[in-house]
């Protein structure tokens, strides 16, 4: 057990995967020598060289068309995509092709592969570097999107997606890549992809977040304790598939719901969350679901995100109004 | 004539703005009229010869048959292979099926039954069960691609793979003319070659992306000859010639092989029939033109070849269309034996297990 922040829990659970099973390979750009534009394959390369760690051409679609191929060929890639809003350079070949090839191949063919990327605001990126477009790859059956909020996850979730015998989008929290830190065993263990996770107690109002937005809920339940309000909170951590049960269970428990993501509210993955809450939990709700998310509009530059972003003080006045119905 | 514009510096010292224009002959073994090229040998046995032939007779048949019952409502919308037959059976026979993958587009048929796929299979497939996507087990080959150029990238990934776990096999993927314009062209063929991939891109030209001519696809003379910005060769062929094909191909693939690295051959051929079964070419394509195309028909090509030499004739011409009118009856009856697909089969295969989700959904149709 050691304390890790987010970055190294993940180039430990690729170390250790690649160690374990020599089908894994590593396919980016820069992540060869450089070790990733953020270190998350840093020393990696020396480790286990050139024929592991693979420094792609500048092209999304390449990278996870041949990663495809790859897989298929009986390896197991892991390709890094620098950013997640890059990735639509690549939708054509992660959508209708990777997550769709067991379908479409009935079966002969698994896209046994992971994506990770990371996404997100607050660090004052250039253009597209920040955008949270997770909803988008959510409605691609046959692929399954995780976001872990944390170190242990982080690894506990990248062995099992790695292992996984169906294609991940595995994203992380670019905000959070070195800040969020955490226990992390250094033995090898896997988390369940496709469960959410309690990860505060309470029984006044319930908050559903992935990935960089979990740590908002929690400071949110920081200053809501202080006011004597009692913060449950739910990491959602697996987009798809969606532990259904878990949510609603978790919004019967206080009747009062608040989802906070940083995409954009029209169509963002928290309509899904409170669409399934308005049926399944229906007559334990207490007040409207709130959603607290960024506006609709594009992912501005960085000396405006402060504004776009969700923050405590908008979690906290959502929370607020649930409190306020009777 | 040199353009001498732009600012003042000693023109001597300026690259040439130029490209090739000068025209392109494509490799022919066999002419129209079933004559050797002088100097040229057959590259394949006649009993290999009789196969091909016959792969190709199936081929066309089968299109008659596929339009007669699209028609009917029997089948689906199908893309025909009508006068590529040449272009499609040369190239898949220089494969060997037990070691070498096909990653296809969709218009290659009996290329994907020459690799093992059944039939019947791909009458599934177009007859819309599910199931029609099912590879057997032991087949190397993709499912059909409807993404042009999307299987690009994926074959140079699986070649690549075989290469990287020293597994003996080459990778020969299918596209068009009008794939040829996809980005995914572009980004494959460049990873290719920076891998050195075992793989083959076979472009069959066949002059139309639907009704969209070669001339609106691209400005350059031919579409081979974009390899070399890639670092590897690129040949063309005259797509009719069944031998020519062949011989092209078989290099490439023991280049491949040798661990040569990519080709790229651009098979000259030609769309006799419909881009598919919704299509309407009488738009857009003068029957001069397609008369001008029969007169280098791929079959009758090799049928003159075989019955200089004696081995082919109206009887072997009639026992070869009773035999493949049989094949296909058969095929069509397993066909229709096989039970329609279930609400099962709507979610079977999305995952490697139902989700809670899918299982719920599944348990909503039995009510």
């Amino acid at each position: 057990m050691s304390q890790m922040n987010m970055l190294e829990a993940i180039r430990d659970a690729l170390g250790t995967e690649m160690a374990a099973d020599e089908r894994v390979i590593l396919l980016g750009q820069d992540i060869g020598k450089f070790g990733g534009i953020f270190r998350a394959t840093d020393g990696l390369f020396a480790k286990f060289g050139d024929k592991r760690v693979i420094d792609m051409p500048l092209a999304e679609g390449a990278i996870i068309g041949s990663a495809l191929g790859l897989a298929l060929s009986g390896l197991r890639p892991v390709a890094e995509i620098q950013f997640l809003g890059f990735a639509q350079q690549a939708f054509h070949q992660i959508v209708p092709q990777v997550a769709r090839m067991r379908y479409r191949s009935r079966g002969r063919f698994a896209a046994s592969m992971v994506i990770r990327a990371p996404f997100g605001g607050g660090v004052r990126t250039p253009e597209l570097h920040s955008d949270a477009i997770e909803s988008q790859f959510a409605q691609a059956q046959g692929l399954k999107v995780v976001a872990p909020s944390n170190p242990y996850d982080a690894k506990g979730m990248l062995l099992s997606a790695i292992r996984d015998p169906d294609p991940v989008l595995f994203c992380e929290p670019l905000h959070g890549y070195r800040f969020i830190k955490g226990e992390v065993p250094s033995s090898p263990y896997m988390v369940d992809i496709g469960k959410a996770n309690v990860v505060r107690v309470g029984s006044d109002v319930t908050l559903f977040a992935w990935s960089a937005s979990v740590d908002l809920a929690m400071r949110a339940a920081e200053v809501l304790s202080t006011e004597g309000v009692s913060s449950h909170v739910v990491d959602i951590r697996s987009l798809l598939p969606l532990d259904v049960d878990s949510i609603v269970g978790a919004a019967e428990k206080t009747g009062r719901c608040v989802i906070i993501h940083e995409a954009s509210l029209t169509g963002g993955f928290g309509a899904e969350i409170a669409a399934t809450i308005s049926r399944d939990a229906f007559y334990s709700l207490q007040a409207p679901i709130e959603r607290v998310t960024a506006p609709d509009a594009p992912y501005p530059l960085g000396a405006a995100e402060q504004m776009f972003i969700p923050s405590v003080e908008r979690v906290v006045a959502a929370v607020r109004r649930t409190l306020e119905v009777q | 004539m040199l353009f001498t514009g732009g600012c003042n510096v000693n023109s001597s010292l300026m690259p040439q703005f130029s490209c090739h224009d000068d025209p392109v002959t494509p490799l022919r073994l066999l002419e129209p009229s079933g004559a050797l090229v002088a100097g040229a040998v057959s590259p394949l046995d006649d009993e290999q010869l009789l196969r091909a032939l016959r792969l190709m007779m199936l081929s066309r048949a089968f299109d008659a048959k596929g339009i007669s019952l699209q028609r009917q409502g029997r089948f689906g919308t199908f893309s025909p292979v009508h006068g590529q037959e040449a272009s499609v059976v040369g190239s898949a026979f220089a494969l060997d099926p037990s070691c070498d993958w096909i990653v296809p587009q969709y218009r290659e048929l009996p290329a994907l039954l020459h690799q093992g796929l059944p039939l019947e299979q791909f009458i599934l497939y177009f007859n819309g069960h599910p199931d029609g996507g099912k590879i057997p087990d032991g087949v190397r080959l993709f499912p059909i691609q409807i993404s042009l150029g999307a299987q690009l990238p994926q074959a140079v990934g699986l070649a690549w793979g075989l290469h990287l776990q020293k597994i003996d096999g080459v990778v020969l993927t299918y596209f068009g003319d009008g794939a040829s314009s996809e980005g995914d062209f572009h980004e494959a063929c460049n990873l290719a070659g920076v891998v050195r991939a075992p793989v083959v891109f076979f472009l069959q030209n066949n002059g139309w992306a639907i009704s969209t001519p070669r001339s609106r696809q691209s400005a350059a003379r031919t579409l081979a000859e974009r390899a070399p910005g890639y670092g590897f060769s690129g040949v063309v062929v005259d797509g009719n010639d069944l031998f020519a094909v062949y011989a092209v191909t078989a290099a490439a693939v023991e280049r491949a092989r040798a661990g040569l690295g990519p080709t790229l051959i651009e098979s000259l051929t030609y769309r006799l029939g419909a881009h598919n079964t919704a299509d309407d070419p009488t738009r857009y394509i003068s029957q001069e033109i397609l008369d001008s195309w029969s007169d280098r028909d791929p079959i009758l090509r090799v049928q003159r070849y075989l019955a200089a030499r004696g081995v082919w004739n109206d009887d072997t011409a009639s026992e070869f269309r009773d035999d493949i009118s049989g094949t296909i009856d058969q095929a069509l009856a397993a066909a229709r034996a096989t039970p329609p697909p279930a609400a099962e089969d709507l979610f079977r295969h999305t995952y490697a297990q139902l989700t809670e989700r899918q299982a719920r959904q599944l348990r909503e149709y039995a009510l």
